[in-house]
């Protein structure tokens, strides 16, 4: 059995909230650079710029790339050979968050309650999610999720007979509805199958992938180029001024389901898409 | 690309279309969702705002705090449609520009036209750009509602884009095709 002390985990945690708001993720800028080469329109590319210079001064002056530091989306594997001591997972996570977001005066961006709204004044609680797995091993992604893009993102129950075409207008409409308000060029993720909990779930995972790397599964690396290239068609632009770059990448995440159902969630994230992986 | 001393005035508001490019330099007093609120709730009754709305410039932020001895860190802008409810209000007591970022409603449209006032974008997602662009900071009102706090920011060169011009024209119309 493989010891994990809990400290260890808080400082870990502490370390990627740190990183995943002040150093874009080295993805996302190969993306945007990407689509610099690409886009044709002024406004456009002077936005893109922009974001590029953000980024260098975010990481140079380690402040955070976005004021909206976001609320923090942890999803930990841990072996089932591995034993946490000193704590329990979830203080453990929580406390490393609370401390990285003093230390680095992040904004406290978390109520306690959705109905009465008392901001909690540590970005705690985190949101967690535990995979346990064979082995003993321990890894951790901290997403940082800013809540201009997730209030853009939407679950549908669509029939099992829907098709590849129902599924990409889905997430047409939902990029649409999306506009200007979730900071345009968006990463967009994607769940399909599994309930309808569980799409969602799929869809902010699959943000954890590289977004410019092919999707392991062929169909839907297939799928994945498709939907792209419907959104750009869209033509929304960075800054929702117009241009050919609407998306920075979509990534798909798919899981059995029912055979009376097709749950499709979009998670849209911008192109502020910020997370941090570590190990233990 | 203009340059604009704050607080701005009717004469150069006059002078700005839909997509120009300004930069700013002066006074803003962020104000988001619960500060708008607060002021509405406070119209009704008459009460005085803690900073002064006539001929003010707001901008929709919520800003990290600074390391210090910075007051406020990275302050880029916040989703202006949700303030949308509030803003003929806050034209009709004096406000005379907002920064934000988004679509604005019909009925703030016709509240700019009204009265004369503009909406500029700033930079989305470019938190850390336009914090570099703040000189001076402080909290000016309800500290207790943390990043959501009324802050006095001295900016120099802040880039924004016209979005709404004082005579309605929207660069979200021109610019976004179906």
């Amino acid at each position: 059995m493989r010891k994990i002390k809990a400290g260890a985990i808080s400082d870990l945690v502490a370390k990627l909230c740190v990183e995943a708001n002040t150093e874009l993720r080295s993805d996302i800028l190969r993306a945007i650079r990407a689509a610099l080469k690409k886009e044709t329109s002024g406004l456009a590319k002077k936005h893109l710029k922009m974001l590029i210079n953000n980024a260098d001064i975010a990481a140079k002056e380690k402040i955070p790339i976005c004021q909206d530091t976001g609320m923090a989306a942890v999803f930990v594997e841990i072996g089932q050979g591995a034993h946490i001591v000193g704590g329990t997972l979830k203080d453990a996570v929580n406390k490393g968050v609370e401390r990285g977001y003093k230390e680095e005066y992040f904004r406290k961006s978390v109520v306690h309650c959705p109905l009465r709204r008392k901001n909690t004044g540590t970005n705690t609680p985190a949101i967690l999610h535990t995979t346990i797995v064979s082995g003993d091993s321990f890894k951790i992604w901290v997403m940082v999720k800013g809540f201009g893009s997730e209030n853009k993102s939407a679950v549908k129950m669509l029939y099992p007979t829907a098709g590849e075409e129902e599924i990409i207008d889905f997430i047409l409409d939902t990029v649409k509805n999306a506009g200007a308000e979730a900071c345009p060029p968006l990463a967009i993720g994607v769940g399909i199958g599994g309930t309808f909990d569980h799409a969602a779930h799929l869809a902010k995972r699959s943000l954890l992938r590289e977004i410019d790397k092919k999707n392991p599964e062929r169909h839907l690396a297939i799928l994945e180029k498709k939907i792209m290239d419907k959104v750009n068609k869209l033509g929304i632009g960075p800054m929702g001024l117009g241009g050919k770059t609407t998306a920075l990448g979509v990534t798909i995440l798919s899981s059995a389901t029912h055979i009376a159902g097709l749950p499709v969630a979009v998670n849209i994230s911008c192109h502020a898409t910020r997370s941090a992986y570590g190990t233990l | 690309m203009k340059k604009i001393k704050l607080p701005i005035t009717s004469e150069d508001i006059e002078g700005l279309k839909a997509g120009d490019e300004v930069l700013l330099t002066g006074t803003l007093y962020t104000a988001r969702d619960t500060v708008h609120k607060i002021f509405l709730e406070g119209m009704k009754d008459k009460q005085i705002p803690p900073i002064r709305l006539h001929g003010a410039t707001l901008y929709y932020a919520g800003p990290t705090p600074g390391r210090p001895p910075r007051t406020v860190g990275s302050c880029g802008p916040t989703t202006s449609g949700r303030m949308d409810k509030f803003t003929p209000a806050m034209l009709d007591a004096g406000v005379k520009a907002m920064i934000g970022k988004g679509r604005r409603s019909e009925a703030v449209k016709g509240a700019i036209k009204k009265h004369k006032a503009v909406y500029f974008l700033a930079p989305a997602g470019c938190g850390a750009l336009l914090g570099s662009k703040i000189k001076r900071a402080k909290v000016v009102g309800f500290p207790e509602l943390g990043p959501e706090a009324i802050h006095e920011l001295e900016v120099e060169d802040f880039p924004v884009i016209v979005g709404i011009d004082s005579k309605g024209n929207d660069v979200y119309e021109s610019r976004v095709r179906p």
